[in-house]
């Protein structure tokens, strides 16, 4: 079948910002879409509200608009652009959410849009459960007994019925939000209240609880000529109750016998054939461990984040391949792009394992609810391959980033036998640490099963590497053991802890008797045919396949797993660092480990090594391929991080040096630098006790912004206002003692200013300054920003881009630099210099078309900002306004505050632009999801600091004819300033208390701030939280609040009695 | 420590598991992820070491349920990695278990990647599975001395006739190393099975009365099973006849055409197979050295109805006047896709055809009478 002839322009629908449950994926996914379309000759419109992609560069469609997701905008664009077809199944489910509103509002029928790819019909019946269980019963799909219920009182007959515990699940709702398992009638009285709240239809699916069956995954793709193939299956380590995406996963699956493999593929395939997709599906099963038994979970009518983890699980591109079918082609004529010499329309064989690990936030939120269930947690994942399932997991292990590099957690030593068996039992983010620790307690694997419900299998596996971690610790690191150690995946840094001895100590022991990984091609086919395919993966084997090249080359190295501070941003700089540096005639090289990106797409540089991040990992692939350097500016902190050792084995670390960077990471030399170049900074001290805390804080004066020295992204900062507070915070927050000081600086409230920099050492361009909406101590990550400045003077800018220059050249800075200074009292201070690409390089790439990263990438490599046309200063600001709004997943993250401080907290960002900032604001926040009231009322709760200046907000939502709700406070200065309020109780309250008022949803906006100390579960907390839970917007910096309220303004008319004599008389 | 040791010299030292015996035999690979079980018992693996490109096998233990046949015919299994605690309900005993009983030798902890792409490279070769106490100059002389058998049809076929009865349509299944699936795809269609050895004459198979004839798949060169060729002559035409993988090679032979040895075969669970006439694409299981000159058909009765999508090779034939269709593939899976089931339902079709035009043509006749 030739491809349609009869489309010629694709609207393709993105998704949005990075929430849980929508992460980089679909970057890469759409970014392979829109790629294939033009491939083919289509005309590729593209809508996508987030500007941290690289799917919205103008290289990928051929218009782009980054404008809400929202059916307003959507129809505005048809209108414009009146597309033959829409291709909304590489969006998310933001993508398919939107396809159903679109077809409902009528206006695909209007402009006559085809919808490509899945049905509308298989869209409602894969969603709506009750359509999806009639379609199953049709196909004799067996699914777990179950009920849609409208109503609390419908769920908790319906449990009455079929016994707890029973699982709910939210109609039409990402990544499980709102769902959870619950063991009793409380439980789920509120959690039916909370899915129900959450689900768009008000349904929610209650259901036999199934835990403890085997979770299997089919990828499966079909064409419209019933071509049907499944590209991968994938076994949770972790059973039924634990959501897909917070699982552990392994690929193939493992503990499937042929018949079962088969059984399942068949339903899969049935299923895709009933719901006759044109594309990609992914199809989630429960099986019984015990039996043949299973049951069909659920369906994703779409290119989901599975697809793109079994992409790159087998290299077979399947939103590429997805886009290409959905405009008529066949899987038998679409070549296999990583052999190509065989066609896509086969099965991929594995001669691999591959382990999916989630990266959890909780090293953000230490205080969040870390238990795992049913509503996805995590904000990204790492892959890992290797030979053998131990490999691959300690591999995967070590690609975490988290508290510890290898397997073993330190914390959990501590724990009595009696808190492993809880949390074991509970399972939450670090079970897999615990499992390897109760194995070092020797715990019997029964009693691990028990616990767990994880299959024997998977518990062998951890128990063989346990064991030899026994037998070196019996027998010392023989070489005979070091070998068997590495063959099965151990990391030098794990062998150095057993052997109690240094990784460094182990490396120089494995080179000296060359004890070296091989590397090994992903190919799709175990080796079948020949592959030109630059996809490696190490392992310690035999045979290498990697051949090094006498070509000059470069390694670039990725930011790993998408977190809270490390988002797709990286990515995005990644890449086109990687395309930047092709183009300049080098081999680019790069090593990364997250499966949702596009870094990670073979076809982007040329050659990918899917390996760990850590400096034996990196230095492995630095022996064999010997590049010029390696560049880590565009990984973000994870490549930071590792310039020191990097140096230290005599790696070329290519632009900005490592003592650069140093001068700027460490407190000292970073004072004596701006000292030296006379720029200002806010005052502070680093204290190693708490008598010096304090003296240090009488010194420096009140407000403070206090931190620990030991820790990056802004964690376990605060501000404190007194000396109650910075008491509690210590007392709380960080423990004193010698060798870890804390931070304390003079907090300055004003007006922060954020300026990303290319320096080729003497030439200092600027392509942009932004300004932030909320004053400094909000982190920058969850400031929205924009640009051009608004309210920034000739002079404060001139004194931003002196000092960025005299920085930048004082360092000799090679690349990228981002400054952030606050504004106070008419001087700009530096609050931060970081000597790497930073969240905003897409951001201000997109707008001002200067292509930083790539520029960055050129200057890296020597050549100078002059001979790409650019010279000091900064860049000429284009017309209309710009922001970037944050986007948080508070919803997915129960019990984690959502006040917006020092530590950043949101997972993307979104982009708002027109020509006011009013309306660009309005865009930014819709596309965030904020829901902007134009009349209702508004609940206003803020501290005592903030009183005065909550004063003009609440003045201005009265004259917009809001009606003022307030606690007993605040409504007592409102009052007094003769402004109509309505007291409500405080939380608690016999009386109507603020909780109710939220849950009747009789408030449409919060205005809510941080009562001083750091009392976690404070009323204010519960008043955040609740807003969060029942989808209302609250606004925890005034700043914030101020923005949103000239936004209402702009779009609203006041009413007014008219005063003519109002000047006079005032 | 046992070694792998290639005709061509190369050697992979490895742990030993399974018989201690010593065997040679042809190396080839295989890419299936699942079903080791089934492809170890498969008869068509008579006289190979086979290589698993997945490396743990094992996983799932060996069960009552999955064999193919009762006593496998491979030489030995080459592995990355065994599994020694399987996990599945079914699982009765470990891979390394069942292959002591069997005396089947296994290797494991090579590289089994490399392994696959130098047979890829250089083709299936003669190799030896040997104690690494035995010298390789000495293992690559036992190497050469050794020829392959020939008669590895006469090793798996069934020696006597036997019977599995049903009160369905009645079908001969000619035996040349069938595979317990094929036989399992009958019954549960409620046919009456004879099943006979490979030798049985075309008279004796038409004295069965059958309303078919199905011709099972087999290990090595087609051609090294002439007789059979001749029966099959003599039944095309006089039966609906239905051929899997080396019956499907047999057709080929009987009615005219050339079959040739494939460099390296193909083996696995995920070959790709477009139907010519439906232009649809199948995932299929294979199992085969050797396939049919697809040039050699120009003068045959036999129409080319599928191919391969990887090599293009012949994957399945139609008799243009007879009821005779075969495909190399195997539509009975175990292991591999189920995808082409329906084959055999096509069989049952044609056999109901068949009688149908039987009787039409006996009251033709008797009206012409």
């Amino acid at each position: 079948m030739p491809k349609r002839t009869d489309l010629t322009k694709i609207l393709v629908i993105g998704s949005g910002p990075i929430v849980i449950g929508q992460a980089a994926e679909f970057d890469y996914s759409g970014t392979q879409a829109c790629q294939s379309l033009k491939e083919e000759g289509y005309e590729v419109i593209l809508a996508n509200s987030n500007p941290a992609t690289i799917m919205t560069d103008h290289t990928f469609a051929d218009q782009v608009y980054m404008e809400p997701l929202t059916l307003e905008f959507l129809k505005k664009i048809i209108r414009k652009e009146t597309p033959d077809a829409i291709l909304p199944t590489l969006g998310g489910q933001t993508g398919l959410n939107l396809a159903v509103e679109l077809h409902e509002s009528g206006i695909l029928d209007q402009y006559r849009v085809e919808l490509l790819g899945t049905p509308l019909e298989a869209i409602q019946r894969a969603e709506d459960r009750e359509k999806f269980r009639s379609l199953m019963h049709q196909l004799n799909q067996p699914v777990p007994e179950s009920e849609i219920v409208s109503s609390v009182d419908q769920a908790l007959t319906f449990a009455e019925e079929i016994g707890y515990p029973v699982i709910v699940r939210p109609a039409y709702t990402m990544g499980g939000a709102g769902g959870g398992m619950c063991d009793n009638e409380s439980q789920l009285r509120e959690t039916a209240r909370n899915g129900l709240a959450l689900s768009p239809v008000s349904q929610c699916l209650i259901e036999k609880n199934i835990a403890g069956f085997k979770e299997v995954e089919y990828e499966v793709m079909r064409d419209k000529r019933d071509n049907k193939i499944v590209v991968c299956n994938m076994e949770n380590f972790d059973p039924v109750g634990i959501h897909t995406g917070d699982s552990i996963v392994v690929a193939p699956s493992q503990t499937l016998s042929d018949r079962e493999y088969h059984m399942l593929r068949n339903a899969s395939l049935e299923i895709i054939q009933a719901l006759e997709i044109e594309g990609g599906c992914n199809v989630q099963l429960a099986l019984d461990p015990d039996s043949f038994q299973y049951y069909v979970i659920e369906v994703n009518p779409r290119v989901s984040r599975s697809s793109a983890l079994a992409s790159k699980a087998t290299g077979y591109p399947i939103a590429k391949i997805a886009a290409k079918i959905a405009v008529g082609l066949t899987l038998d004529e679409i070549k296999n792009p990583i052999t190509e010499t065989t066609y896509a329309c086969f099965e991929p064989a594995l001669d691999y394992v591959v382990t999916k690990i989630p990266r959890w936030p909780f090293d953000k939120f230490a205080k969040g609810n870390r238990t795992l269930g049913t509503q996805m947690k995590a904000t990204g994942e790492i892959m890992s391959i290797g030979r053998s399932l131990e490999e691959s997991l300690l591999k995967g292990v070590r690609s975490l980033e988290g508290e510890t590099e290898e397997f073993y957690l330190p914390s959990a030593v501590q724990l009595t036998n009696e808190e492993l068996n809880k949390r074991l039992k509970k399972a939450d983010d670090e079970r897999i640490f615990l499992l390897a620790e109760a194995l070092r307690r020797s715990y019997s694997l029964e009693d691990l099963h028990e616990l767990t419900r994880i299959d024997f299998f998977f518990l062998h596996k951890l128990n063989r590497i346990i064991d030899l971690e026994k037998q070196i610790l019996r027998e010392g690191l023989t070489s005979g053991l070091l070998v068997k150690a590495k063959r099965m995946g151990f990391s030098d840094a794990q062998i150095a802890r057993v052997a109690n001895t240094t990784a460094s100590e182990v490396m120089n022991e494995r080179r000296g008797s060359d004890i070296r990984p091989v590397y090994k091609m992903v190919d799709t086919c175990a080796g079948e045919f020949a592959s030109e395919t630059p996809y490696f993966y190490s392992s310690y084997e035999d045979e290498n396949e990697s051949a090094a090249s006498d070509n000059k080359k470069v390694l670039v190295i990725g930011s790993g797993p998408i977190r809270i501070g490390q988002g797709v941003e990286f990515d995005y700089a990644t890449v086109h660092s990687v395309l930047a540096l092709k183009e300049m005639g080098y081999e680019a090289i790069i090593m990364n480990n997250n499966p949702e990106t596009v870094s990670t797409d073979f076809s982007v540089s040329d050659k990918l090594y899917f390996e760990p991040l850590t400096l034996e990992d990196v230095m492995n692939v630095i022996d064999l391929e010997q590049p010029e350097g390696v560049i880590v500016q565009f990984g973000g902190q994870t490549a930071i991080n590792l310039v020191d050792s990097l140096t230290a084995q005599g790696v070329k670390i290519l632009g900005t040096t490592m003592d650069a960077i140093n001068q700027t990471e460490d407190r000292d030399l970073f004072e004596q630098l701006l000292n030296k170049l006379e720029i200002a900074k806010p005052g502070g001290e680093s204290v190693t006790s708490e008598e010096e805390a304090y003296a240090a804080a009488e010194k420096i004066g009140y407000p403070l912004v206090v931190r620990p020295s030991y820790v990056l992204g802004g964690r376990a900062m605060a501000i404190v206002y007194s000396h109650e507070e910075l008491e509690s915070y210590l007392e709380t927050n960080v423990t004193v003692h010698n060798g870890h000081p804390i931070l304390i600086d003079k907090y300055m409230t004003g007006m922060e200013i954020e300026v990303d920099a290319i320096s080729d050492g003497e030439d200092v361009f600027i392509p942009g300054i932004m300004e932030h909406i909320e004053r400094a101590g909000v982190h920058s990550g969850d400031s929205m920003a924009v640009y051009p400045t608004q309210r920034l003077t000739k002079e404060l800018e001139q004194q931003c881009i002196d000092a960025t220059a005299k920085i930048a050249r004082e360092l000799n800075m090679k690349g990228l630099i981002n400054i952030q200074f606050v504004v106070y009292k008419g001087t700009a201070y530096v609050l931060e210099v970081n000597p790497r690409a930073s969240r905003t390089v897409p951001f201000l790439s997109k707008i001002t078309g200067v292509p930083m990263a790539r520029l960055a990438t050129q200057v890296i490599m020597g050549e100078t900002l002059k001979a790409h046309g650019y010279s000091s200063g900064v860049a000429a600001k284009p017309n209309g306004v710009y922001v970037k709004v944050p986007v948080f997943s508070f919803e997915k993250l129960r019990s984690v505050d959502t006040t917006l401080g020092p530590e950043m907290k949101s997972t993307g960002e979104v982009i708002g632009y027109d020509q006011t900032l009013e309306k660009a604001l309005y865009k930014g926040m819709t596309s965030a999801g904020l829901k902007i009231p134009t009349q209702g009322s508004v609940l206003l709760t803020v501290a005592d600091k903030d009183k005065k200046e909550m004063l003009e907000i609440a003045r201005t939502f009265y004259e917009l004819g809001f009606q003022l709700f307030a606690t007993e406070g605040t409504a007592g200065v409102i009052e007094e300033a003769h402004i109509p309020v309505e007291s409500v109780g405080k939380v608690g309250s016999d009386e109507l208390d603020v909780i109710d008022l939220i849950q009747n949803g009789k408030v449409h906006v919060v205005v809510n701030t941080l009562n001083k100390g750091m009392r976690a579960r404070s009323d204010g907390f519960r008043i955040r939280r609740e807003a969060v839970e029942n989808g209302i917007a609250c606004l925890t910096s005034l700043d914030t609040a101020r923005s949103i309220v000239d936004v209402i303004n702009a779009m609203s008319f006041s009413a007014r009695a008219i005063t003519p004599m109002e000047g006079v008389n005032a | 420590m046992k070694q792998l040791v290639l005709e061509d010299g190369t050697v992979f030292v490895g742990e030993g598991f399974g018989s201690e015996r010593e065997t040679v035999g042809e190396i080839v690979f295989n890419t299936g992820m699942t079903g080791y079980q089934e492809v170890i018992s498969d008869p068509s693996y008579c006289g190979q070491l086979v290589t698993f490109t997945y490396p743990l096998v094992g996983n799932y233990g060996i069960n009552r349920d999955d064999f193919e046949t009762v006593n496998p015919a491979v030489l030995g299994v080459i592995v990355k990695e065994h599994c020694e605690h399987p996990s599945n309900f079914r699982s009765e005993e470990t891979l390394d278990e069942f292959l002591k009983v069997k005396k089947i030798p296994g290797i494991s902890g090579i590289d089994t990647r490399k392994l696959t792409k130098i047979i890829r490279q250089h083709g299936t070769m003669k190799a030896m599975i040997s104690s690494t106490d035995r010298p390789v100059e000495e293992v690559l002389r036992i190497i050469q001395d050794t020829a392959l058998s020939t008669n590895q049809v006469k090793e798996v076929s069934t020696v006597k006739p036997y019977v599995v009865p049903g009160r369905g349509k009645r079908i001969v299944l000619m035996d040349f190393g069938m595979k317990h699936g094929i036989l399992r795809e009958f019954t549960k269609r409620h046919c009456h099975v004879t099943v006979v050895p490979y030798h049985t004459s075309a008279d004796e198979i038409i004295r069965l009365k059958p309303d078919g004839v199905m011709l099972s798949n087999g290990p090595g060169d087609p051609k090294d099973v002439p007789e059979a060729i001749q029966t099959i002559r003599k039944l095309i035409g006089q039966v609906p006849i239905f051929g899997i993988c080396l019956g499907h090679q047999l057709i080929a032979l009987a009615s005219g055409a050339d079959t040739s040895k494939l460099k390296f075969g193909h083996r696995g669970a995920n070959q790709p197979v477009k139907d010519l006439a439906a232009n649809r694409t199948y995932m299929t299981s294979q199992n085969h050295g050797y396939a049919v000159d697809e040039n050699s058909l120009a003068s045959t009765n036999l129409k080319l109805t599928q191919v391969s999508l990887n090599d293009n090779t012949v994957e399945g034939l139609k008799h243009t006047y007879h009821s005779v269709f075969s495909v190399q593939y195997h539509p009975e899976s175990s292991p591999g896709p189920e995808d082409t089931g329906h084959l055999f339902d096509e069989f049952l079709t044609n056999m109901e055809e068949a009688q149908v035009k039987t009787k039409e043509d006996i009251s033709c006749l008797n009206v012409q009478i």
